[in-house]
């Protein structure tokens, strides 16, 4: 789960890590009023779960108190798209007002879990404001690694080595060592998964500053973290995702042609890769999971059905939990209630497989049913091949 | 033969009591699997189709031999069942959990591996030498005893891979699902060399997935010792970017990660890899028909 940089901030000062004063804002009044309250110059940064806003015009310093609001109202309420963001972009719907901070350096911290080495990893660049992205490709000798043990955590000694290693020396170093630690306190108190600070700057004080922070968290963790989960923003997900979830249907949004339902990630991910052998595109991934009950499996259909782009619709079960005779009734129940409009091809196999065929014999719904997957890829063929 | 599991495995249930515990600890024994222990802590004395229910398993250990673990505990609990069962002195621990906190597996196997001690997934279907051991929520029926070993990163992909073998009259030595989440137990790398030395296996089948390194450190370990023939499939090659991997976790991958990339790497290692998951079946006939 990601949540957005004020939020992250938030955390940040309540662990210790220092952070610029600033407000969050959802109007052009609001942002006018933190100005003021915290001072000019400010910095007005849009709030979406992307990054990359710099490039996008989502981050813009104001001087002059009568610019404040006239700049947010540019800002809220549109979209703003950013290399990550895809080009229909992402609506702004709060700005941080943020008061300037004086920059000497800007330098990169980072934690992600290392899944090669299984342990946390902790990052650090003098090369800052950047992406990481670039400057492991440019100059991989820029980013410092330091490894966590598992067992004894991050050691203070370690993060006086990175701060050193990040271009510090005396003072600096030492504030710097002490904000990496306690984003390690954070970084494995909330369950993270991601924790950057991009850019960390030096003012001209010589004290260190998160001029950004980003956050994600571990979805699988969320039970035990109450006060993380109750961050997460629906508004910046997909609503077709997020009423997906609301039925524990692991839904992804893509934009092909042909719709597909599966049970499984791995055999969902090999029938997008068989769809677009045939000469078609995915639609989107749905996993519906192994145990899933006829209601899921309708409202997972239903979905695959609302997508106008969907030209033809793929099941593909592979029964073992989920048995093929649940899968069908829950085909026939959603057939019955939307109109079909489009091929679908259903390939059942597995536990009580012939219970389940049985089923979709007798519905006299018009469905094209196959026997194995090369079937399946052929007639997936032949229902795109209709429409052309 | 097999790797791992075979007619001698004595298995505890961690959770044992639970309904998914329950209803798999049935099917593995009607499938022959020897379930000579369960464990919910709370309910030692009790017993679940005859199988008696210790408090915890170092109790089931002393009491019954088991060597093996396999664990239906919830996400929240799973990675402490994981430690007990290592601690107990079990020779292999297969968690079938999924959802267990990231944070919680870091721990869990650097503590197995302190106390050198194999584990299978978590997230996975679990593991089967047909014929002899299912240890999982696989469907058994689709399996059937012959040489072909196969390691995957899925579950009903792989219940696919094995229906398009059996339909073929091929059989399976043992199957290995390793998990699906981003830190498991025994990876491809580690699973290859013993399909390896395994006599009773002729040819691997490896099924993986975009996503982490598994598949290129498979493909240097193939390379460096593996002389039986690899066949693998990659999933995932039309999946859109950025949707689960994160972001800082692509620089220590390096280019790691897309399918291409792994196909690469295996096809350098003398893999062949199949493009469509509907051949995967029909190529390894041919494989071993030209071994």
């Amino acid at each position: 789960m990601r949540i957005h940089e004020f939020q992250a901030k938030a955390l940040f000062a309540e662990y210790g890590i220092p952070v610029a004063p600033s407000r969050p804002a959802a109007t052009p009044d609001e942002a006018d009023a933190a100005a003021r309250a915290l001072g000019l110059p400010v910095v007005l940064k849009a709030q979406i779960h992307a990054g990359g806003r710099g490039k996008g015009g989502g981050i813009r310093r104001i001087d002059d108190p009568a610019g404040v609001a006239p700049a947010a109202a540019e800002m809220l309420g549109r979209p703003l798209v950013t290399p990550q963001t895809g080009p229909e972009g992402q609506v702004v719907r709060t700005l941080l007002v943020e008061r300037a901070t004086p920059i000497e350096r800007e330098l990169y911290l980072g934690m992600t879990i290392d899944r090669v080495r299984r342990r946390v990893a902790v990052m650090g660049s003098r090369a800052g404001g950047v992406e990481i992205e670039e400057t492991a490709k440019a100059d991989p000798s820029a980013i410092a690694t330091e490894r966590v043990e598992p067992a004894v955590g991050l050691r203070p000694f370690q993060a006086f080595r990175l701060a050193r290693r990040m271009g510090l020396s005396g003072t600096n170093a030492r504030a710097t060592a002490k904000i990496i630690l306690a984003l390690y306190q954070l970084f494995c108190e909330k369950d993270c998964s991601l924790a950057e600070i991009n850019p960390l700057v030096i003012d001209p004080t010589g004290a260190p500053v998160a001029l950004d922070a980003k956050m994600n968290f571990d979805d699988n963790a969320l039970f035990r973290r109450p006060e993380i989960f109750h961050l997460r923003d629906i508004a910046e997900e997909d609503p077709l995702e997020v009423e997906a979830k609301s039925v524990n249907l692991n839904y992804i949004k893509l934009d092909g042609n042909v719709g597909c339902l599966v049970n499984g990630a791995g055999l969902a991910m090999a029938t997008m890769d068989l769809i677009q052998l045939a000469g078609a595109r995915p639609a989107n991934f749905l996993d519906v999971g192994g145990g899933a009950t006829a209601e899921m499996i309708a409202k997972g259909f239903e979905l695959l059905i609302g997508d106008p782009n969907v030209r033809a619709v793929f099941i593909n079960i592979f029964g073992g939990i989920l048995r093929c005779d649940v899968l069908a009734r829950g085909v026939v129940a959603a057939a019955r209630t939307v109109d079909l409009g489009v091929p679908v091809i259903v390939r059942l196999e597995g536990t009580n497989v012939e219970a389940g065929r049985e089923i979709l014999r007798g519905s006299e719904i018009p469905l094209r049913t196959a026997g194995t997957l090369e079937e399946a890829a052929a007639l997936v063929a032949a229902a795109i091949g209709e429409g052309e | 033969m097999s790797i791992l599991v075979d007619r001698a495995t004595r298995v505890v249930v961690q959770g044992i009591t639970g309904t998914e515990g329950r209803f798999h600890t049935a099917q593995m024994i009607e499938y022959g699997t020897r379930i000579v222990a369960g464990v919910t802590p709370g309910k030692g004395g009790e017993s679940v189709d005859g199988v008696p229910v210790f408090d915890s398993v170092s109790e089931a250990v002393a009491s019954t031999g088991a060597n093996a673990s396999i664990i239906f505990v919830p996400p929240a609990f799973a990675a402490d069942a994981i430690m007990e069962a290592a601690e107990a002195g079990v020779g292999l621990v297969v968690c079938l959990t999924e959802g267990i906190p990231t944070h919680d597996m870091i721990l869990a196997r650097r503590y197995l591996d302190l106390l050198s001690v194999p584990l299978i997934g978590p997230n996975t279907p679990g593991l089967i030498t047909p014929g002899a051991c299912k240890l999982g929520v696989m469907a058994g029926y689709i399996h059937r005893p012959g040489p072909i070993g196969i390691v995957s990163r899925s579950g009903t992909l792989t219940y696919e891979v094995v229906h398009q073998l059996s339909a073929r009259g091929i059989g399976q030595s043992t199957c290995v699902g390793i998990g699906g989440d981003p830190i498991i137990g025994l990876s491809f790398a580690d699973l290859l060399p013993m399909f390896e030395d395994d006599p009773g296996t002729e040819a691997i089948v490896l099924i993986g997935e975009i996503g982490g390194s598994a598949e290129e450190e498979a493909a240097a370990i193939i390379a460096e010792r593996i002389e039986k023939p690899v066949v693998a499939f990659i999933a995932g090659r039309t999946a859109p970017p950025g949707r689960r991997m994160g972001h800082a976790g692509a620089i220590i991958t390096g280019g790691t990660g897309t399918a291409a990339a792994k196909i690469a790497a295996l096809r350098a290692a003398g893999v062949t890899v199949v493009e469509s998951p509907a051949e995967i079946g029909r190529r390894v006939a041919e494989t071993i028909a030209a071994a």
